[in-house]
């Protein structure tokens, strides 16, 4: 290979390195275990050292605001036991809570499960996932 | 209605495949009547998707809930021109819209290429007719938005019925953006279709000269330009509409449209090699093929619900058909350049790592890779739960420790590029070019960094910004003073004429000024602050040099929705400068009523004051208001206007110019520049 190559090669080689390390560390930092509420609960000790990405419906009535921070439920059937699983969930994130969160709203929290069982989140997501259940049992069903 | 649209569909859907067989036994039988059927099929394509649509449009704008797509998008309130906008707010329209835009491209190619390209056309027609039969089974098979509204039975079994009204458009999306993002999204994705069809025809027909390339240079520039618009308008959506306080987070579906964007940007750059050089041959055919690879797996992402997004996205049967288009279309367009490898044999070499080919091979490796990483964080939770049976999500500093430094690297790139010689750089030129630049930038960082700007990549990105700012304008000066000495034009009418002359490298100038503003908008969003209070009538919240004061707080009733309202006073430095309505919505649409945040923004060229009405207190008397504190945010828009404004300017033909004065001076010059001209 000529010099002129060599060295293309060898700037090529130093810039994806240095950005394989800087993805390595940036997923570090931000990454989190997606998990349903049984599947938390399955886990046992792993769950509090974690970083955890929890899916779950709002229970209704269970949204309390306390001060800064906002206290609910959210719960979730297991596909194979068909037990419903409940985790309590205090959101204390900088942000407001998206618009769509409301009673029944499949809600994503994100965060670390506590030592006292209470779900301590600082980011989350929401959709209404629930507002358009009832209506497609009359083929109605909301796609965006 | 609803029969004529679904006929039409039908009808779209046998015409299609008429179109392919056509075009391509017509070629195989050099039976030129077959081949122009084939072509005519085409644009009845488009005529038939085109009633299809009108049909759907006529259906939302009488409110007929007998069929199911309206009644789920729709309701009597809902203003019109919602109405309209409701045709792309689902799944079936959108994917309806798609497809008549990609026969809506067909029509125009054929138009206007047929006669100029008489080989490679009937094999265009057939990639694109393809594609478009992908659609037309989709419409027609799978999400057909012409279905009946249906009530089950409890023994399963579905009868028709009509509700009384519709389910309501989501409220996120009743918003003027948001009217016209996905048109312009769309209109980006579907345009790569043309210059990948082109490249497909091209080495069927073993046409592999640059000619695929000139023909559809400015196609590709049109669908990356709708394709930036689409990003931009949909960042300015998030921006005012879902109330977080910023414009972009990584969220899959913004993801999936920065994907074909970050690779076609790359090919939009790397066929300027070709066309000089004649090297990277392969390298442009892969990158077309990924780039149309990229909108169709853009749209499978918005569009399947394959990961996990903010956006609500449907749990539809879509993903399958979609991976299997993929794969087909993928595995068939690499077979086919991978036979024609030796066809594609590169006509130089690379001579000089200071260079202009090296700039572009380096501009390229960098976006590749950050359409690398962008995907790689998208799809790592369905990748890692196939590798290890958790699914794993990375973060935003995944996406910003990755994407920062190569955006900064790109900005170096975008002022150092353009001046370098083709082949190699001499250090006097380089020393010519950059030194005094590069000096005033660094004697700028250096002032900027006891002035308090400290963040590492915001300082660095201000400072590449003004190197970049710097090299355009010395360009702009330069062409411009040699024209004015040389024609006795005013320096003004010298850097029209210039521009006129060769849009394509001015344009490309301003495209790139365009991208130092929205970079100088980004940076300031490192220096973003917030802050939140519970407020009564009179109370005040203070951030940075400005005070919120609410004045009012009431309800307003429209028949649409009901809203929460603070009317606000915002003072800066003491000194009211605006009044701001923050919000909080209630559409009254659907069983649920959903609430939405309608924040208000005072905009100015220093910063953003984004105010979010968040909700009342328990007792009602008080407001829970947020306020940010964004810098520069206003850049981010303008940046984007000037990269419009600069491609549509690179778009324009050249105009030529009739000498008048001293003609063998201005040849000279002319000379020159068309030489130095990418």
């Amino acid at each position: 290979m000529k010099r002129k190559q060599l060295k293309f090669v060898a700037g090529s080689v130093v810039i994806i390195l240095t950005l394989a390390y800087l993805a390595y560390s940036g997923f570090k930092e931000g990454n989190a275990y997606y998990q349903t509420v049984s599947e938390l609960y399955a886990s046992k000790d792993q769950a509090y050292t974690r970083r955890l990405k929890v899916a779950g419906d709002v229970v209704p009535g269970s949204i309390q605001r306390e001060g800064k921070s906002i206290n609910f439920l959210i719960s979730q059937q297991d596909e194979k036991t068909k037990k419903v699983e409940t985790l309590p969930v205090k959101y204390v994130g900088n942000d407001a809570p998206p618009d769509t969160f409301v009673d029944r709203a499949q809600a994503v929290v994100e965060g670390q499960l506590g030592s006292d069982g209470v779900f301590v989140a600082n980011k989350m997501q929401a959709k209404c996932a629930s507002k358009y259940e009832k209506e497609s049992a009359a083929g109605v069903r909301k796609s965006d | 209605m609803a029969q004529i649209g679904q006929f039409a569909l039908a009808l779209a859907w046998v015409v299609t495949a008429y179109s392919i067989v056509a075009s391509l036994l017509g070629i195989h039988l050099k039976h030129d009547k077959l081949v122009a059927s084939g072509r005519n099929a085409a644009l009845g394509t488009f005529v038939c998707i085109t009633t299809a649509i009108a049909c759907l449009g006529y259906l939302f704008a009488v409110s007929d809930f007998s069929i199911k797509y309206i009644a789920a998008h729709s309701n009597r309130d809902l203003p019109i021109y919602f109405k309209v906008s409701s045709i792309w707010g689902g799944q079936e329209g959108s994917l309806l819209f798609w497809g008549w835009l990609l026969t809506l491209y067909s029509a125009l190619v054929i138009v206007q290429n047929w006669r100029k390209h008489s080989a490679m056309m009937p094999y265009v027609v057939a990639v694109l007719m393809a594609t478009s039969f992908f659609f037309t089974s989709m419409h027609l098979f799978i999400v057909n938005p012409f279905n009946q509204t249906v009530f089950l039975q409890s023994n399963a079994s579905p009868l028709p019925f009509v509700p009384s009204d519709g389910n309501g458009l989501n409220p996120l999306l009743q918003d003027a953006y948001m009217v016209i993002h996905p048109p312009m999204l769309y209109l980006g994705f579907v345009g790569f279709a043309v210059p990948f069809a082109f490249a497909i025809a091209a080495m069927i027909t073993k046409q592999l000269g640059d000619t695929w390339i000139r023909t559809t240079r400015r196609w590709t520039m049109v669908a990356w330009m709708f394709l930036s618009i689409g990003i931009m308008l949909g960042g300015k959506w998030a921006y005012h509409e879902l109330g977080w306080g910023g414009f972009w987070a990584w969220d899959p579906v913004e993801n999936a449209s920065m994907m074909p964007w970050l690779i076609g940007t790359a090919f939009l750059h790397s066929v300027m090699v070709q066309e000089k050089k004649g090297m990277l041959k392969v390298w442009n055919m892969v990158l077309i093929i990924l780039t149309f690879i990229m909108s169709i797996f853009g749209t499978l992402l918005t569009r399947s619900g394959m990961v996990q997004s903010v956006h609500a996205f449907a749990q539809s049967p879509v993903g399958g058909y979609f991976r299997a288009f993929i794969i087909v279309a993928l595995s068939g367009a690499l077979y086919l350049l991978f036979d024609r490898l030796p066809y594609l044999k590169s006509e130089n070499q690379m001579e000089s790592i200071v260079s202009r080919e090296s700039s572009f091979m380096f501009n390229n490796l960098i976006l590749l890779a950050a359409c690398f990483a962008v995907f790689w964080g998208t799809m790592f939770p369905i990748i890692s739960e196939a590798a290890t049976g958790s699914k794993i999500t990375v973060g935003p500093p995944f996406f910003n420790k990755v994407n920062v430094p190569i955006a900064i690297f790109l900005m170096f790139l975008t002022g150092v590029g353009p001046l370098l010689a083709w082949r190699r750089a001499s250090t006097n030129s380089l020393k010519r070019n950059f030194l005094s630049p590069a000096v005033i930038a660094l004697a700028s960082g250096v002032a900027l960094y006891f002035r308090g700007v400290q963040h590492f990549y915001a300082w660095l990105s201000i400072v590449m910004s003004i190197f970049v700012t710097l090299t355009i304008i010395r360009e702009f000066y330069k062409g411009a003073a040699a024209r004015s000495s040389g024609t006795g034009e005013t320096f003004l009418e010298a850097v029209v004429n210039l521009t006129l002359r060769n849009t394509r490298r001015y344009g490309g100038y301003i495209v790139h000024f365009g991208f130092v503003l929205l970079f100088i908008g980004w940076a300031g969003q490192a220096f973003t602050t917030d802050a939140e209070g519970e407020m009564g009538i009179g109370d005040t919240l203070s951030i940075r040099e400005y005070t919120l004061r609410v004045d009012k707080l009431g309800i307003e009733d429209t028949p649409n929705y009901a809203s929460d309202k603070a009317t606000m006073s915002l003072f800066e430095y003491g000194k009211k400068v605006a009044n701001l309505y923050p919000e909080k919505r209630l559409y009254k649409a659907g069983q649920e009523k959903q609430p939405t945040t309608e924040v208000s923004i005072y905009s100015s060229a220093k910063n953003d004051v984004y105010v979010v009405f968040q909700g009342g207190t328990g007792d009602g008397k008080k407001a829970i208001i947020q306020v940010f504190y964004n810098p520069l945010t206003m850049w981010v828009w303008i940046g984007g206007i000037v990269l419009v404004a600069g491609t549509l300017i690179a778009l324009l033909p050249n105009k030529k110019t009739i000498l008048r004065r001293r003609p063998e001076i201005e040849s000279k010059e002319e000379r020159k520049e068309v030489e130095k001209t990418v």
